[in-house]
């Protein structure tokens, strides 16, 4: 696996000093002050930067660091998310839940491998105790917007995110003790797929895909963003228990999943009239805006691959 | 306690305040808005609006090191100073300012003490809604000591500040803090304009105050 790991590595950094070095020539090059967009651009690769370095950290202490880290991005998602929602002080006990029993019951299941209570402890038993406890409150206003909410606050930022590491504990036949690699195409194809999409957009994007969602998302960004991610999921199929055509059909349908994760980001960020989730990354916003792909992505490749892959 | 004299932080003041700020920003991610004026080395009185116990961590948060070593909140003296742990807390340990507010002996002049703090060159942060607000409504009317000290020392920037969040991460009666992401919105400063009356400068300076949340629309 070190091999691997190793051209994975070097990979991201190539790429990394490559985005910085032609961030830094624009800048250079273009008329002062710098536009807005190159501002945010140079802050983008400043960020990834420090991403990458984060996630290989957490890869070196191996699955324990995975699920650590992922715990403490559910952490960081789910602030965000409870953030923007309406709350009242009745709603406090369960709030007070969702950070201090679900996140760390839930990374408690992902790190004991406890696969038949991991996919049923949000979707069943949050899903009813919560409400319940807030009807237990006797507090009515807003009553199925708050309980909506709260539910989707837990499926996105700590149901969802929790598959990532979760695919540290699937059993792929021939691949054992890789599975930190399957983690890693996930999050490279994903993230990588989003700047792609962002690249194309900006060069060749014309025609909106969904004007009153999302203004910046493209045909031409998509279906460029679509294509050069498959094959990158394809060239990565190295690392991966996949053949290179397989490789590139997960991408695909991950990555598609991804996109529908920013739309639906997008749409409830208008909603509530914000335009980012938070504050955390420069130049990103907050960490939702961030995840918010690989959030949509991560349970369909964790049973994609769950499915077709382990015995 | 009067004329209190003041000395550069302790230790252990030093480590609280370093503590505080990190668990701060562990739970809410604070984060200042510059909008209207900076960080700055000058005298000044930050005030703000009062939810919660937590305002003025949040808000010291937001300061560099340098400044939070020179600035001292103004609590209450009857709360504050009624046991011996809770005078320890206030004073020993977050340099804390206690005003009495049902003051009788000449000496416990709540303006005379804030003044005596300024005149060492110190800052204040101060509550001018002076208790904290658990009513529906945004923001309290103001009492008069924001006006009596920007009266005496005119040199003194007044700074308002407005905390966002707080009353939903600590609500009235809870002990325990929900982790939402809290932002402080710093003003331009205000002044008392030539002639201004007191009734005038404090609507003025409630409504700057107000002016600041960014969110107003929110009925949470």
């Amino acid at each position: 696996m070190r091999h691997e790991i190793s051209i994975l590595i070097i990979g991201l950094l190539a790429v990394l000093t490559t985005a910085s070095i032609v961030a830094a020539i624009l800048s250079a090059r273009a008329p002062k002050p710098l536009s807005s967009t190159l501002v945010n651009l140079t802050q983008r690769i400043n960020a990834w930067w420090v991403m990458v370095v984060l996630i290989t950290v957490a890869f070196f202490f191996g699955s324990d660091g995975m699920t650590i880290l992922f715990a403490l991005i559910s952490f960081a998602a789910l602030r965000e998310f409870v953030t923007l929602t309406h709350t009242r002080r009745s709603d406090h006990w369960v709030l007070l839940g969702m950070f201090g029993i679900i996140i760390p019951f839930q990374y408690w299941l992902v790190w004991t491998a406890w696969y038949g209570l991991f996919v049923i402890f949000i979707p069943v038993y949050c899903f009813l105790l919560m409400p319940a406890i807030t009807a237990l409150h006797g507090d009515t206003e807003r009553f199925l917007e708050r309980i909506a909410a709260q539910q989707w606050a837990v499926m996105i930022s700590v149901y969802c995110v929790s598959h990532v590491p979760a695919l540290l504990t699937l059993n792929v036949p021939g691949f054992e003790g890789r599975n930190l690699l399957l983690i890693a195409f996930l999050i490279i194809v994903v993230q990588g797929s989003d700047v792609l999409q962002y690249i194309f957009g900006k060069l060749f994007g014309k025609h909106r895909f969904s004007p009153n969602v999302s203004p910046s998302k493209t045909w031409e960004g998509l279906i460029g963003g679509l294509v050069s991610a498959s094959l990158l999921g394809a060239l990565l199929s190295f690392v991966t228990p996949f053949s290179p055509l397989q490789a590139a059909a997960v991408a695909f349908v991950a990555c598609s999943m991804g996109f529908l994760g920013g739309l639906v980001a997008s749409a409830i960020k208008r909603d509530q009239g914000v335009k980012d989730w938070g504050h955390l990354i420069e130049g990103h916003g907050g960490m939702m805006d961030r995840t918010d792909s690989l959030v949509f992505a991560a349970p369909v490749f964790f049973h994609i691959v769950r499915y077709f892959w382990t015995v | 306690m009067s004329m209190l004299s003041l000395k550069t932080f302790t230790l252990l003041q030093t480590a609280t305040s370093v503590g505080l700020s990190a668990l701060a920003w562990v739970v809410t991610g604070v984060r200042p808005i510059w909008n209207g004026s900076l960080p700055s080395d000058r005298q000044r009185i930050y005030f703000a609006n009062h939810t919660s116990h937590g305002d003025f961590i949040l808000l010291s948060a937001c300061l560099s090191e340098k400044e939070r070593a020179v600035t001292h909140a103004v609590a209450a003296g009857e709360y504050w100073g009624n046991s011996r742990l809770r005078r320890f807390i206030a004073e020993d340990m977050l340099s804390s300012v206690l005003i009495n507010r049902q003051w009788t002996k000449p000496e416990e002049n709540p303006i005379e003490i804030m003044l005596s703090v300024l005149d060492q060159g110190h800052s204040l942060i101060l509550f001018p809604e002076g208790t904290r607000n658990m009513t529906e409504e945004p923001l309290l009317a103001f009492r008069s000591g924001l006006y009596n000290l920007s009266m005496a020392r005119p040199e003194v920037e007044l700074i308002p500040c407005w905390i966002e969040n707080m009353s939903r991460v600590l609500p009235k009666g809870q002990f325990l803090p929900v982790p939402l992401l809290c932002r402080v919105v710093f003003g331009a400063p205000v002044a008392v304009a030539p002639g201004e009356e007191r009734r005038a400068f404090l609507e003025r300076a409630h409504a700057t105050l107000l002016a600041l949340n960014p969110r107003p629309e929110r009925d949470d």
